[in-house]
């Protein structure tokens, strides 16, 4: 069940936004102030029209595909950042290991989503800062996982004997290490991308990261907040659309997490 | 558990002295400090003058050296937005937030512990598949769209609840559900997984076996062996309460640290900046150092390991 509907509604979304340009007529940029604010339901504007005159369903499908490049584009670095320094970390220990725990210890003295938006603050607006800025913030989880993982993976007897037989340093860490630190990678890379969705349309509602006009769902949002009194579906449709996308993947990286590893429970 | 205490103490000394560094580390991560600093319209030539007397003129390691000894003495410097101390400014805000934290915390154990409770006792019937549901949608609507959508139906709508703002009990309301929403699904979660996981222990067995009652059962044995890891999980999330409280804070206009903190990010008023963001850090540090020691507490098995 849970597994059925994650998977449904993150294909669903990842299909939604590969196809946005098929499923909607509308330019999500273009203008059209005779057709402001008008509500859903109206002809040739399913989801409504925005204080511009755009066209919502087209900023909503539109928005998914930069919502999901976003996730994807974090994820992929911070598993790889992460992932490297807690594999290099586990495996020589010694002072690597202990610089990487101190440094682990100070980015969780700050919540989340506090060091990301001060990072952007600082680096700049922009699509490239705010993956910059988002992985900055999370690679941590990866190294602490994967460093923990090759502890434990270190002392079992096929790395012991690979180890015996005379295989390089490098080998050893890669084609025997890795392979089995890579479940925990994707688990911990599936419960982090709704978290890193998540917190991107909360940066760009701040009025940070990505900026209007671009059809960014927490930009879009923020914009709603002006005409809340007048027009709720400026504000409803895009943030669904986010909730949506969250649950879809929380959902399938539960289930991942449960069949793949069950240690990670929690 | 003397020895426990200390060296949890000097290692939360040590992660607050490294927090300080990062924070002047991140300031220092977009370039020319100067350029932060300053609004955007500002003339060429009175760049320099500011960078004088700002000190930036001088070697890194002096200027890092001159923001470690005032951090610690509690001087980050002058808001360049409202001339006051910085630290005076965030600390002002201070208490707004940390009632609205108390606020969203104490809301989470009256709704989240006996959910998590409920739908662990009731396994695999309506009410824990209804209550399950519950949480992992709980879990997945951002805390800054349940707000605009609260603000919507109570305020616009049904004008039942003010927009923002603060000053009485209803203004407080929206802001605490909203930042209790999220943290609330996460517990429930926690809570239901801790009790199932008891419920299955032999001593379980043992007591239902001699013939308990099934409230002495639940209430005596489960809850009490169950609490020791939702105190901790649950205490280490708390913390995140304060990131959370960055957005909610500023969707209700509720005149807290993360609100202060947004809006000095805004303005690039950046002393207030890093005060807001290493006062944050040492509450959230000092957090943790108290669900460690409680833990410690409650399980004298984890303080053995240092």
């Amino acid at each position: 069940m849970k597994k059925w509907l994650g998977l449904v509604l993150t294909v669903a979304v990842v299909l939604v936004a590969g196809a946005a340009p098929w499923l909607t007529a509308h330019d999500p940029l273009l203008a059209d102030f005779v057709a402001s604010l008008k509500p859903p339901g109206t002809p040739g504007h399913p989801l409504g029209t925005d204080q511009l005159g755009r066209d919502l369903l087209a900023r909503v499908l539109y928005g998914a595909r930069l919502a999901l490049f976003i996730g994807v584009c974090t994820v992929v670095v911070t598993a790889v950042v992460g992932g490297l320094l807690g594999l290099v970390a586990g495996f020589v220990e010694r002072w690597p290991s202990a610089v990487l725990m101190r440094l682990a210890d100070v980015q969780l003295s700050f919540p989340f989503i506090l060091l990301a938006l001060t990072i952007n603050a600082i680096v700049g607006l922009g699509l490239r800062n705010i993956i910059l800025s988002l992985s900055a913030a999370g690679w941590v989880v990866y190294a602490r996982v994967v460093r923990g993982e090759v502890l434990s993976v270190k002392q079992r007897d096929f790395v012991q004997a690979a180890a015996a037989l005379g295989v390089g340093r490098a080998r050893l860490l890669f084609r025997h290490v890795l392979p089995n630190v890579a479940p925990s990678i994707i688990v911990v890379a599936s419960l982090q991308f709704s978290q890193f969705v998540v917190a991107e349309a909360a940066i760009s509602f701040l009025g940070f990261g990505v900026q209007p006009p671009t059809p960014a769902w927490g930009s879009m949002l923020s914009e709603s907040r002006d005409f809340l009194y007048v027009a709720w579906w400026l504000a409803a449709f895009p943030g669904a659309a986010l909730a949506l996308t969250a649950l879809g993947v929380n959902l399938l990286g539960d289930w991942l997490r449960d069949t793949l590893d069950p240690k990670l429970r929690v | 558990m003397r020895r426990y205490i200390a060296a949890r103490l000097a290692q939360a000394v040590l992660v607050v002295l490294l927090s300080l560094t990062a924070v002047f580390g991140m300031v220092r991560l977009g370039g020319d400090p100067v350029l932060l600093f300053l609004p955007m319209d500002i003339q060429a030539k009175d760049v320099n003058a500011i960078r004088q007397r700002l000190g930036f003129n001088d070697p890194l390691a002096v200027q890092y050296a001159r923001f470690m000894g005032g951090a610690l003495r509690g001087d980050f410097g002058e808001s360049l937005r409202y001339r006051r101390d910085a630290l005076g400014l965030v600390l002002e805000r201070l208490p707004a937030t940390l009632l609205l934290a108390a606020t969203s915390i104490a809301l989470t154990l009256i709704v989240a512990v006996p959910l998590g409770l409920l739908t662990a006792v009731r396994r695999d019937t309506l009410v824990d598949h209804v209550g399950t549901v519950a949480m992992v949608l709980g879990q997945a609507t951002p805390g800054f769209w349940l707000g605009l959508m609260l603000i919507y139906l109570f305020a616009v709508h049904l004008r039942w609840l003010p927009t923002g703002g603060t000053g009485s009990l209803a203004h407080l309301v929206m802001p605490s559900v909203v930042l209790a929403a999220f943290f609330s699904a996460r517990v429930a979660r926690l809570t239901r997984s801790a009790v199932l996981d008891v419920l299955g222990e032999d001593y379980i067995k043992t007591a239902r076996a001699k013939g308990l009652g099934e409230a002495r059962v639940i209430g005596k044995h489960t809850l009490r062996n169950s609490a020791i890891p939702i105190v901790t999980l649950a205490g280490l999330e708390a913390g995140q309460l304060l990131g959370g409280a960055v957005v909610t804070e500023t969707i209700f206009a509720w005149p807290g640290l993360g609100r202060l903190t947004v809006q000095a990010l805004l303005n690039r008023d950046f002393p207030v900046v890093m005060a807001a963001v290493s006062l944050t850090s040492i509450v959230y540090t000092l957090m943790n150092l108290g669900v460690d020691l409680a833990y410690g507490w409650l399980d004298p098995r984890v303080r053995i390991r240092p």
